[in-house]
């Protein structure tokens, strides 16, 4: 498929640079900084021993025989990225970032976060690292995902609320621009998931290419054979690129993204960008973008605030048009049936986000072959989750 | 030339600074939004920035974001937007540059855009999000419709960046004044004077400084050194002050007339 993006961070006709000129000779800086730590054995050693002996890493690869069992058809494996320090693959990124940030000087570090996770993991590399954190959310997202918000501040981080908007993560990425364009000389912007202006999709989706290239691994040693087909769910689709980076030549393993199909097919019931959008600029890249005839971003929904968000990665938009990765969306239904099957069945409480992407594993699964092997991410767990399950149970 | 060109030519042939308030289109209606720009132009506005509302303003301060809001809430389109620029061009000549995001122009469809815009009297483009680097395609258009392409030099831009802004500029180069979002303050930054000093050691095209500029001494200040001072959240602001006024128009043009001429 050829080596992607291009210098200017193309991926074919999606990603660019499309940000306020003030941010455009940071950017440059961040891309010579990034590239040059890529090529430093040094940087690349301190990140595997931090992914080894601070977040635990390889994780493990699980056979879930009770949940094939269930469903009949496939064998059915779960990558389990629930099961890094601060319970989702998050960390993996911010590990590279918040060492990249420390290489280039900066003192204080910005994010953003939707389900809590990101900033949860930004707050911990950051106490880690001696860096000063500020996180941006959504006050909706703040009243969904208390938990993230408190955890945040015994890491140390300042937590700002944005009440902007629909008060979700699309609102907290655009303060937290607001805050980089100001504070742009002294401060870095840790991007969580491939989203954003070049170089961020790349290097975010390099330092998330770990779980591919372990689970690719771990299956071959464990089966001998390459999976028939491996899925993820995609909000901004970190977990999901980084999952299927290491398989992208693999031309007989087939790929499957999850969508937040939230609770209805209208614009604004859902996040699914596939199917509900058309290419269009939204914080920095060129993608699939939820929008109304006029361009105006639209509201969306799902039950996990991971993945409630009006567009997605640039490199996702660019494989669905190759063709090489199928994008199916899972509704807030589906998706506590399959978080419920999951615990029963497997004794594991993922996130929601990540439920998405079994409930894609329960309709695939029984029209596979006993034979065929499906490799799920299960990108993060579910305890920050616990009281939303719990309310939609009840309600 | 357009019309921006010859009012930078005149305005220093006359040896003076040009005045360029900027109005979001919409806010806080549609017919108000056009009576401000005439208002606007009869307190001496050289040039006017007409804003095309986006539902995320990245780029912008708190009061520039609640004019967006205001605008999208009564159901702004930029259709209704053109319309009241042909309507204006019947009734004032003063140069008007339209300023936006990429998306919601790009999602007009931004060839269909440049014609319209060209035929209804729009002089040239400022998208915010549009970096030179991604601006071939659109450059191309908008030079074809006989527009001018309106680009941002910032504090943090380097030499080779203004040079590849000045390039690809026409009409005039934007300064923004110092890092950060739009918005009003107190006093102007010390970065303006070395941005201005490295954009004129690349071009001779008029200079306009941006962000901030919010009251007649900023205006005074910018005029010692440039050619233009754009004042945006300030008349924003007054528009926002003023609110369910009948004559909210004409006490944004007297505000304008005060910064234009001090005291």
């Amino acid at each position: 498929m050829g080596q992607y993006p291009d210098s200017r961070g193309h991926f074919g006709p999606y990603g660019g640079k499309f940000v306020p000129e003030t941010l455009m000779h940071p950017l440059e800086e961040l891309e010579e900084a990034y590239l040059e730590a890529r090529r430093d054995p040094g940087f690349q050693t301190e990140l595997d021993r931090l992914l080894r002996d601070y977040s635990g890493r390889p994780t493990p690869l699980s056979r879930a025989d009770r949940l094939s069992g269930q469903l009949g058809g496939a064998r059915v494996y779960l990558k389990r990225e629930d099961l890094n320090h601060t319970g989702a693959h998050k960390i993996n990124n911010c590990l590279g970032q918040g060492l990249l940030a420390k290489r280039m000087g900066k003192e204080r570090v910005i994010a953003e976060t939707g389900a809590g996770q990101h900033g949860v993991a930004t707050a911990t590399v950051c106490a880690l690292l001696d860096l000063e954190c500020e996180v941006y959310m959504g006050e909706e997202d703040m009243r969904r995902q208390e938990l993230n918000v408190f955890r945040m501040r015994l890491l140390g981080a300042r937590v700002h609320g944005v009440s902007s908007g629909s008060q979700t993560l699309k609102d907290a990425i655009n303060e937290a621009i607001r805050d980089w364009v100001t504070n742009v000389r002294s401060t870095y912007y840790l991007i969580g998931s491939v989203l954003s202006a070049h170089p961020y999709p790349m290097m975010v989706r390099d330092f998330q290419a770990v779980i591919g290239r372990e689970a690719r691994e771990q299956i071959l040693e464990r089966e001998g054979r390459l999976p028939h087909t491996l899925v993820a769910c995609v909000g901004g689709g970190s977990n999901a690129i980084g999952l299927f980076h290491a398989f992208l030549e693999d031309e007989t393993v087939a790929m499957v993204g999850v969508e937040a199909g939230g609770r209805g097919s209208n614009l604004g019931e859902h996040a699914a960008r596939f199917s509900g959008g058309k290419p269009g600029i939204l914080q920095g890249t060129y993608s699939y973008v939820l929008q109304d005839e006029d361009g105006q971003i639209a509201n969306t929904h799902s039950i996990s605030a991971g993945l409630d968000y009006a567009s997605v990665g640039p490199e996702h938009a660019f494989l669905r048009d190759q063709g090489r990765i199928r994008y199916t969306s899972a509704t807030d239904e589906e998706t506590l049936e399959a978080l419920h099957l999951l615990s029963r069945t497997e004794g594991i409480v993922s996130a929601l986000e990540s439920a998405h992407a079994v409930a894609e594993v329960m309709r695939l699964a029984p029209r596979l072959r006993e034979e065929d092997l499906l490799v799920v991410n299960l990108s993060g767990r579910g305890d920050k989750d616990v009281q939303t399950v719990a309310a939609a149970d009840s309600g | 030339m357009t019309r921006i060109g010859k009012m930078f030519d005149q305005a220093r042939q006359q040896g003076r600074g040009a005045f360029i308030p900027y109005v979001t289109l919409g806010d806080p209606d549609l017919e108000t939004s056009g009576r401000v720009v005439l208002e606007l132009e009869a307190a001496g506005a050289d040039l006017i920035e007409l804003g095309v509302p986006f539902s995320d303003p990245l780029a912008d301060g708190p009061v520039i974001q609640r004019a967006t809001e205001r605008a999208l809430a009564r159901g702004f389109t930029l259709e209704q937007g053109l319309a009241l620029v042909a309507d204006l061009r019947r009734r004032t000549q003063v140069p008007l540059l339209l300023f936006s995001y990429y998306n919601p122009l790009f999602a007009y469809g931004f060839e269909r855009l440049a014609a319209a815009a060209k035929q209804r009297g729009i002089d040239g483009f400022l998208i915010t999000d549009l970096s030179v680097e991604e601006a071939d395609g659109p450059l191309q258009v908008l030079r074809g419709a006989g527009l001018d392409s309106v680009f941002l030099a910032a504090p943090t831009s380097t030499d080779e960046r203004i040079r590849k802004i000045a390039a690809y500029s026409s009409g005039f180069i934007y300064a923004v004044s110092r890092t950060g979002v739009t918005g009003a303050r107190k006093s102007l930054s010390d970065e303006v004077q070395s941005l201005i000093q490295k954009i004129r050691s690349q071009t001779s095209l008029p200079v306009a400084v941006g962000f901030g500029v919010s009251e007649p001494d900023h205006l005074r200040q910018v005029w010692s050194q440039a050619e233009g001072a754009v004042v945006g959240s300030a008349i924003v602001g007054c528009i926002e002050r003023n609110l369910g006024q009948p004559d909210l128009a004409e006490r944004v043009g007297g505000f304008a007339r005060w910064l234009k001429g001090g005291c």
